[in-house]
């Protein structure tokens, strides 16, 4: 699959994705949250960043 | 009757993809739910459905995960882990004290709610010492105090920080171990994965968010039997138990609920993802 990073443009090949799944820009290294936009396709939005309270 | 399960999540990380997959072969109809896509009232306690039978909470964000499964508790719908168990392991001081007084080994540690007082601790404690924020993960502000210079510094740092929860000092005897922790994968009664988690070469914390390494670790009868008691005393669910062993044997230092099985399972042949699923469907069946 291919998609354009939201914060620098890049391209960005991905094998198979699932919503809520994590991809990082290979070009600007933003982290980038697979979502399911009003269509129905996956596209890409810039994650959440670390919280105080992440992790188990 | 079909049973239903939902995966409650805010980030899909290795671990909830893989259990994701484990009920998709397993035949389990499992919905993942967007946490962060949420709205949810909370002064109306009629089932909510969407949930399922049960709920596999996982949210990366603590605060997020433990209201989440309040209220879906609230709403009727059995949560794994329950609110109960995951606020406890979410909080290391409420922790340490439950383990303590169910005669679980444990490091001690005091608690002061002043840098003063904190100071004072260390004083009585004696150095090295260790110094953990009382929640919150990762290793994340867990700082070796070496000496008394070294504490002065940080706790002043520490009273610059906001959040009020970071002037809760819990301070740890610092424990003399080898460079490497036993991380045991328990869910419900039953011993997942157990393994070392060697600290990186840069790091002294062994937490593999740190870029710690993991390699299988065979618990003998005795330790299988501390650490399923340690899981025991916090409530039971699926959990993560932390261990350290010293001259004296094994401590606990930590029940983390949302455990993070990801360095388990490079190592262990063991189907955790599908252990989990197991046990969700058995608590439905209850």
């Amino acid at each position: 699959m291919k998609f354009k990073c939201p914060e620098c443009d890049g391209e960005i090949e991905t094998k198979e994705v699932i919503e809520g799944e994590i991809l990082t820009c290979a070009d600007c290294g933003a982290e980038l949250e697979v979502v399911k936009n009003a269509k129905g396709n996956f596209d890409l939005k810039v994650a959440e960043s670390e919280g105080e309270d992440w992790g188990e | 009757m079909v049973q239903t399960l939902s995966l409650l999540y805010d980030r899909i990380r290795v671990e909830e993809k893989e259990i994701i997959n484990a009920a998709q072969k397993k035949g389990v109809e499992l919905r993942p739910v967007d946490a962060k896509e949420l709205h949810l009232t909370i002064t109306d306690f009629s089932r909510d459905e969407g949930f399922g039978d049960i709920a596999i909470e996982r949210c990366v964000s603590h605060f997020r995960g433990i209201y989440i499964t309040s209220i879906l508790e609230n709403k009727g719908v059995t949560v794994i882990n329950p609110f109960s168990v995951a606020s406890l392991c979410g909080d290391k001081l409420l922790c340490s004290m439950k383990l303590a007084r169910a005669g679980i080994p444990t490091p001690k540690t005091v608690v002061a709610f002043t840098k003063e007082e904190a100071m004072k601790a260390l004083e009585e404690m004696g150095y090295p010492a260790v110094i953990k924020p009382v929640f919150g993960s990762w290793g994340r502000l867990i700082a070796p105090l070496k000496d008394r210079e070294t504490a002065q510094a940080l706790l002043e740092d520490r009273e610059e920080m906001g959040n009020p929860l970071y002037q809760i000092f819990y301070i740890q005897e610092m424990i003399e171990r080898p460079p490497r922790d036993i991380r045991t994968v328990v869910v419900g009664d039953q011993i997942a994965a157990s393994i070392y988690r060697y600290s990186a070469p840069d790091d002294w914390r062994t937490n593999i968010a740190r870029g710690g390494r993991a390699e299988i670790c065979n618990l003998t009868e005795d330790l299988r039997e501390v650490i399923l008691k340690a899981a025991e005393v916090v409530g039971t669910g699926v959990l993560g138990v932390d261990a350290m062993e010293t001259k004296d044997g094994i401590v606990v230092h930590e029940v983390n609920s949302t455990v993070e099985f990801k360095g388990a399972m490079s190592v262990s042949e063991a189907d955790i993802p599908g252990m989990i699923i197991d046990y969700a469907l058995q608590r439905v069946k209850k």
